[in-house]
């Protein structure tokens, strides 16, 4: 038999970094959710922050552990499976990726142990201090790693040797262009979604059952309410990276537009049933002119299809158009449900979390996962489309392998990583899923809202001075606030 | 004057080999003397013991492998490929134990998956580790810029030898960070196996001198030609001795972590003055395999005058936070 190392190593980086996305997409927003609690306890001394800290703090180390060791495989595959990449392409990736050791998973990896074991042992603003360097580094770790990539998708800055080595000549440039000043906060907001979303999700399921209300209410309020200001911001810097894409990578952004033919004027096409073989869409649904607004701003421009590009650059048709499909549909259903939700909270309705509509509940807790299928579906319009360069119009993927690598050997090291990522991930899901459903450690005091005149909940009501009586039932903003503060000594 | 930022590089790469091997090496070694105890409550306490400084150690392995991208491209595409199989064992070895810091405490009727996972992945990363070093005394086959031997190059007596005797002195390191941090029973067992390991130690070590003589491996004529590579084994000697002794008085919990230390220390001035100049012995020589001028100097100002002093800092910082011992069943879960 004969196994081609070439195929065998793109599905090994591409099941391996997408497992490993999973991870950052979540513990960059994580990281951040957890300072901001940190913060607004030791601001308002409120316990319900405290509270929220600590069960979030116990879902972040599982996922961080998992982004960890999935991390550790990519760092290594770049010289296992890719070496002609890595020789060739080092002198300009390698320093990006040593920055990020050094910047990134140090300070994060390091301060994690702090944050883990360490509230007994420093000092608050210390610890306080530890939540903020571990959102630090793992910004710091986005950055660089967007950095890296941007360059394989925009070469720039740099001279070949007679050897086809690159040689760096201007880092500035590298580090500060356009486009990956418009894909890193992209990669940002993506992360920041996709944790919105999961904590909103749980503040949903747990109204929907009757659980942890006060808790229940912040975290819609707090994820939903980010989600409101994000979206639109994602939305708009999507734009960006469309038009960066069509600047620089044409034969990426035919297919994602679905676009066959040189079109004038161009339509936007919302779906679609292409045809690969026939190089045409069987059946599509466009609005006329839109094509060449969106790209050009005026409503006459030609739009060029993919048969204008030579056939051995064109990329892979379908994944990038579905996927930006994916992507771009849920970001206008993420921005649906956060206004909405933001609407619902306006008229007051959020008060009583007992009466916000079902439907919208389950609506928000449904959308769970929505943030993580949008990164991967943007991660793999982006990579599929730049095949078949590893480089765009440097170097093919199928010129970057290892020389000396065997397809046995992938063979062998993708079953291992297939079958150990397997019975990691679907033990790491479930014990995060036993988490979200064991809820908010019981044992703190929590200023739980009643129905009126309804006697506290067995279990529950263990607060001596609970805020209920003088609120009437009906939930005050400040009523967190005005509880006993048993922890701010 | 251009400053001489390759070698400036080799010794940040040698540094973090160093701190790499002292810091996971203890807690690899944790990893696989958990595997002798089946005491809860101690095994518990032996995770406790690495478990805030884990990551950042295992992180140092990272920082090893992008200074070689950054800085020696072609070594680090050399290495990796020739070690194709043995990095896959690797990463899936320390993906299982490192899971393990967690999932262990997630389930009651699960824990034997994680526990196995935990001593085998920290005994494989070791048994690896050990197995490329040999390999790279016995040789690794290259030509011009790739690597040009068989997947299978490394399964050869000498560096199996060589991963047994790791695995062996991660353990040691391991024993002595437990007598550092524990109390009680734990530290009791903890010293009674520091002098067994020892001596499997010096067994491993006399094994691989023999093999190097009989492979007459390259290395010979580097000790030759650098008599004062003499002075590290007797250094090294003097130092298995002390920790004899140590463990017959047991006077203080620090001394073994020291003294197992300054072994790794000389085993490691050996390895280096074997190679040096090579980076790829004896293909490639530091110089050659450096990554252009303009690379050096970006990670030079940034990574290496600004960010290594200050990682210095905390991590010496967060290591001053948890010091001292580790209070029996004082655990988190
Ligand atoms: C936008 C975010 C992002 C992307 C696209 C990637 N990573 Fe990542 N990575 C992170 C964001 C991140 C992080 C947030 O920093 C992680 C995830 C969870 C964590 O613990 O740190 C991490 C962990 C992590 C680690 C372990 C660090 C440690 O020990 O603390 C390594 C070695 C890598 N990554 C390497 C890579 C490589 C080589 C990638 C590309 C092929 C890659 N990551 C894609
Ligand atoms: C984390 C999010 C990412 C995802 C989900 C992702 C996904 C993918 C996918 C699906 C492919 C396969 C394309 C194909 O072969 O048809 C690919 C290719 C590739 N990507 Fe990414 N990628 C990610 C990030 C990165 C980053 C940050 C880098 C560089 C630092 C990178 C480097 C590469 C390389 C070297 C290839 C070529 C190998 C191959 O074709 O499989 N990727 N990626
Ligand atoms: C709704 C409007 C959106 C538009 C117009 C948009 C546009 C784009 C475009 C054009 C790309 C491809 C860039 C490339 O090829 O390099 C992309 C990539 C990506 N998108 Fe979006 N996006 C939108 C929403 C979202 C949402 C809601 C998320 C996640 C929550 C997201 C996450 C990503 C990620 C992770 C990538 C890959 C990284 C990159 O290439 O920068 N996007 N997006």
């Amino acid at each position: 038999m004969d196994l081609d190392p070439v195929a065998l190593s793109r599905i090994q980086f591409a099941f391996t970094v997408s497992f490993h996305i999973i991870f950052p997409a979540f513990t960059i927003g994580l990281a951040a959710w957890l300072a901001t609690l940190e913060g607004l306890h030791m601001a308002t001394g409120n316990v319900l922050y405290r509270r929220l800290f600590a069960f979030w703090l116990k879902v972040f180390a599982v996922a961080f552990g998992m982004g960890v060791v999935s991390g550790i495989v990519m760092a290594f595959q770049f010289g296992t499976n890719w070496s002609e990449l890595a020789t060739r392409t080092g002198p300009i990736q390698g320093p990006l990726l040593a920055y990020e050791s050094f910047t990134a998973f140090l300070l994060e990896a390091t301060f994690f142990g702090v944050l883990m074991f360490g509230r007994d042992r420093v000092p608050r603003w210390a610890y306080f201090a530890s939540t903020l360097m571990v959102a630090l580094g793992t910004t710091f770790s986005a950055f660089w790693i967007m950095a890296n990539n941007t360059w394989m998708q925009v070469p720039m800055a740099y001279e070949l040797t007679a050897s086809g080595d690159t040689v760096p000549t201007d880092w500035q440039e590298i580090l500060f262009n356009d486009v990956l000043w418009v894909r890193f906060p992209h990669m940002l907001l993506g992360a920041y979604l996709t944790t919105a979303f999961s904590v909103a999700a749980t503040g949903a399921w747990y109204l929907l059952r009757h659980r942890h209300l006060y808790a229940a209410r912040t975290m819609l309020a707090m994820g939903l309410g980010l989600a409101a200001v994000l979206t639109p911001a994602q939305i708009v810097i999507g734009h960006f990276n469309g038009e960066y894409t069509a600047e620089h990578q044409p034969a990426k952004f035919t297919a994602m537009e679905g676009r066959w033919q040189t079109e004038q004027p161009a339509r936007l096409l919302l779906l679609a049933w292409p045809d690969v073989e026939a190089e045409r869409n069987v059946w599509e649904l466009g609005i006329p002119y839109l094509g060449s607004f969106v790209t050009k701003g005026n409503f006459s421009a030609a739009e060029p299809g993919i048969v204008t590009v030579p056939p051995d650059e064109r990329p892979p048709f379908l994944i990038p158009f579905y996927g930006f499909r994916v992507m771009v549909g849920l970001g206008v259903i993420m921005l649906a449900l956060a206004w909405a939700g933001v609407w619902l909270m306006a008229k007051g309705r959020l008060r009583d979390p007992e009466h916000l509509p079902r439907w919208f509940l389950w609506a928000v807790f449904l959308h769970f996962p929505s943030g993580f299928i949008a990164v991967l579906a943007g991660w793999f319009t982006a990579e599929v489309g730049r095949q078949p360069w590893v480089v765009q119009g440097l170097l093919r993927t199928a010129d970057a392998v290892t020389p000396s690598l065997s397809g046995e050997a992938v063979l062998v090291s993708l079953l291992a990583y297939v079958s150990v990522y397997a019975l990691i991930f679907s033990a790491g899901t479930f014990y995060i899923y036993r988490l979200l459903r064991a809820g908010l450690d019981e044992a703190d005091p929590e200023p739980e809202p009643a129905a009126p005149q309804a006697p506290p909940a067995a279990g529950q009501g263990v607060t001596p001075s609970r805020p209920l009586g003088a609120a009437g039932g009906s939930f005050q903003p400040g009523a967190g606030t005005s509880a006993p503060r048993p922890d701010t000594a | 004057m251009p400053m001489d930022l390759q070698h400036f590089w080799g010794a940040v790469l040698a540094l973090s080999i160093l701190i790499y091997v002292l810091l996971d090496g203890f807690d690899l070694g944790v990893g696989i003397l958990f595997g002798l105890n089946r005491d809860e409550a101690q095994r518990r306490d032996m995770m406790g013991s690495i478990a805030p400084v884990w990551d950042g150690n295992e992180t140092w392995l990272i920082v090893v492998g992008t200074v070689l991208f950054g800085a020696f491209p072609v070594v680090y595409s050399i290495f990796l490929s020739a070690f194709y199989l043995p990095v896959a064992l690797l990463l899936v070895a320390l993906i299982l134990r490192g899971v393990a810091f967690e999932f262990r405490y997630k389930t009651h009727r699960g824990r034997w998956i994680w526990d196995f996972g935990f001593v085998a992945g920290s005994a494989v990363a070791s048994f690896v580790q050990g197995a490329a070093i040999g390999a790279m005394v016995a040789g690794i086959t290259v030509d011009g810029r790739n690597f040009a031997g068989s997947p299978f190059d490394w399964v050869a007596p000498f560096p199996l030898l060589c991963g047994f005797g790791l695995v062996a002195g991660y353990a040691l390191l391991g024993a002595a960070w437990l007598v550092l941090k524990t109390e009680g029973e734990l530290r009791d067992w903890a010293w009674h196996w520091i002098p067994r390991l020892m001596t499997a130690v010096i067994v491993f070590v006399g094994l691989a001198l023999v093999g190097t003589l009989i492979g007459d491996f390259r290395v010979v004529d580097r000790w030759l030609a650098q008599p004062w590579l003499f002075l590290l084994p007797v250094l090294a000697s003097l130092a298995a001795w002390q920790l004899y002794r140590a463990c017959a008085k047991q006077r203080s919990d620090w001394h073994p972590y020291a003294l197992t230390s300054v072994l790794f220390l000389t085993a490691y001035l050996m390895l280096a003055g074997s190679f040096w100049p090579w980076l790829v012995p004896y293909d490639l020589t530091l110089a050659q395999a450096a990554a252009p001028q303009a690379s050096l100097e970006f990670l030079f100002w940034g990574a290496g005058v600004v960010v290594l002093p200050v990682i210095l800092v905390y991590t010496g910082v967060v290591y001053w936070v948890f010091r001292g011992k580790v209070a029996p069943g004082q655990q988190y879960h």
